[in-house]
């Protein structure tokens, strides 16, 4: 019963990533004869590419930026709103709201928003007298990377926030209970009780978010125009593919750019297990 | 009391983030340019519809809603039926087989369906299967079909083994166990995984751009880029084009607030 949904899988998703390693060792412009190189793209881009380089370090810095701040939001906000009343279900139900938006319409109203000329951030920042605050967000190299981490945490935040109550509404009450008899505060129940109790938690909401910011493709390609921004400054592995793949025409270097794709994924969400995995069985 | 101040602050101070983006959104559909970029917040002079008309008029949104609806539905009712069937399969047998496919499956989740941009590209050029409602859905079947699986496997792993037995006992057969038995008690489950599901095909930007070129055949997030393109000066007719690819999405969200959280919280919690 299961072989439908097997062809499938096999044919469109294991075949071809097969295939991928193979794509990876020509250079090919996806028409005429393609050329075997070996491991050539491979060198190339590790000794020969400064593009690379720099979406690697912008790839990294992104995720590591809106892992950390969306979990810690995430976990704030669950903390805040664990409890079931009627203003914490409402105000539960409006942080989660954006998840359901594309990812087009949310980087359109950032488009908005951080536009130096007409955006509200900016008519906001001159108003309350703060002008210096008024940046061209997404034009200038050093910020733009930031600015559209800050959009990619507004956007998922409210959904780890909702795993993350799942998560805490196991912890026996009893644990809160005894800590408060012995004169516990807020702060050390937190440290002592939540933190590790939610530990589980915290590992899947930092894997998801791992492999979500992987994708924040959509919001780049609507935000710095996909020419990935000034300077390459919003640069990921999926545009970098992307480009190379439309722009340049070279089939086999694009194919090499998504295996490095992978293996930094599957390198960060490790570097996690080994962080926090440890704390957690002790 | 710092506890307290902190939290109304920090609560509040996330919900105007929220709130006030939209209202500009919302308001400003109804806008002239003039009135979004100097009073993002008032309210509109002139209350019309003028800006829908002209996107109607102007744009082929309407076409790529409606390419949209007919993709996304596609993908969503056939994920759904192969996803049941294989988990079924993977919960019920816990032979050789049942293992492979979770197996393979599990792989298929650690890794994102990303990586094989370069080949599908590739292969669905030389399949005729670009330019075609037909490859789009093939690879948003393939591209959800794991995380499904997953969430559905657990489900049917839940239903109490003596229920399978007894109609076992009874000479019922695989097929009829997974159609009498399997399906109507996994329909919570089922429904969480097609909201999921529904989001996640309604939204995706990556394989369209990737497989459509023509502009009839274009879905509404592909479309919405191209029109960003045109309109890059207009916010007000940008907002326009986020209001009509959001509002069924909003909809149902306020329908069925619950169904939606635990629908697009399942492939986290579970995954």
């Amino acid at each position: 019963m299961g072989s439908p949904a097997l062809v499938l899988f096999l044919a469109f998703y294991l075949y071809p990533a097969l295939q991928n390693l193979q794509f990876a060792t020509r250079r090919w412009d996806g028409i005429s004869e393609p050329e075997n190189v070996g491991f050539r793209n491979f060198t190339n881009l590790l000794t020969n590419d400064d593009l690379f380089y720099k979406t690697l370090g912008n790839n990294i810095e992104f995720t590591f930026l809106v892992v950390i701040f969306q979990t810690a939001l995430a976990l704030l906000f669950a903390v805040y709103l664990v409890k079931n009343t009627k203003t914490t279900i409402a105000l539960r139900t409006l942080y989660f709201f954006p998840t359901i938006l594309s990812s087009v319409s949310v980087g359109m109203i950032w488009l908005f928003l951080y536009d130096p000329n007409f955006g509200a951030l900016n008519l906001f920042f001159k108003s309350v007298g703060l002008p210096s605050f008024a940046l061209n967000w997404l034009g200038s190299e050093t910020s733009a990377l930031y600015a559209i981490a800050f959009t990619q945490v507004w956007f998922h935040t409210g959904q780890m926030m909702v795993v993350y109550i799942a998560g805490l509404q196991q912890i026996p009450k009893e644990l809160y209970e005894a800590a408060e008899v012995d004169g516990a505060s807020r702060w050390k129940q937190f440290t002592k009780i939540t933190w590790p109790m939610a530990m589980p938690t915290t590992l899947v909401v930092m894997a998801y978010t791992t492999v979500q910011s992987f994708r924040a493709f959509d919001l780049i390609m609507v935000m710095t125009n996909s020419t990935a921004g000034p300077n390459n400054a919003t640069s990921i592995f999926s545009t970098l593919v992307f480009f190379t793949l439309f722009n340049e025409l070279r089939l086999g270097y694009a194919a090499a750019q998504t295996i490095f794709m992978v293996l930094t994924l599957v390198l960060i969400t490790w570097l996690q297990r080994r962080a926090f995995g440890k704390r957690y069985e002790k | 009391m710092i506890f307290k101040t902190t939290r109304i602050f920090a609560l509040l101070t996330f919900a105007a983030l929220i709130l006030v983006p939209s209202l500009i959104v919302v308001l400003g559909s109804f806008k002239t340019d003039a009135e979004v970029y100097n009073k993002p917040l008032s309210l509109p002079e002139h209350w019309n519809f003028d800006n829908y008309r002209r996107l109607l008029s102007e744009s082929d949104l309407d076409i790529s809603f409606r390419n949209s609806v007919f993709v996304t539905v596609a993908s969503v009712v056939l994920t759904l039926m192969l996803a049941s069937m294989a988990s079924f399969a993977i919960a019920r047998m816990v032979t050789i087989s049942g293992k492979v496919l979770a197996t393979l499956f599990a792989f298929g989740l650690a890794i994102p369906a990303q990586i094989n941009l370069v080949p599908v590209y590739y292969i669905f050029r030389d399949l005729g299967l670009t330019n075609s409602f037909l490859g789009l859905i093939i690879i948003n079947i393939t591209t959800t079909l794991p995380i499904s699986i997953f969430i559905l496997t657990a489900f049917f792993r839940e239903i109490s083994k003596d229920m399978y037995e007894a109609s076992e006992v009874d000479g019922a057969s695989p097929l009829r166990i997974y159609r009498s038995i399997a399906l109507p008690l996994s329909r919570p489950a089922m429904g969480a995984t097609a909201i999921f599901l529904f989001v996640i095909n309604w939204n995706d930007l990556l394989w369209p751009l990737l497989l459509i070129q023509e502009s009839g055949k274009k879905t509404l997030p592909l479309a919405m880029l191209a029109y960003r393109g045109e309109y890059f000066v207009s916010f007000s007719m940008l907002f326009t084009a986020v209001m009509v690819a959001s509002l069924p999405m909003v909809i149902m969200y306020l329908l069925m607030q619950r169904s939606f959280i635990a629908g697009l919280t399942a492939g986290a919690v579970k995954g």
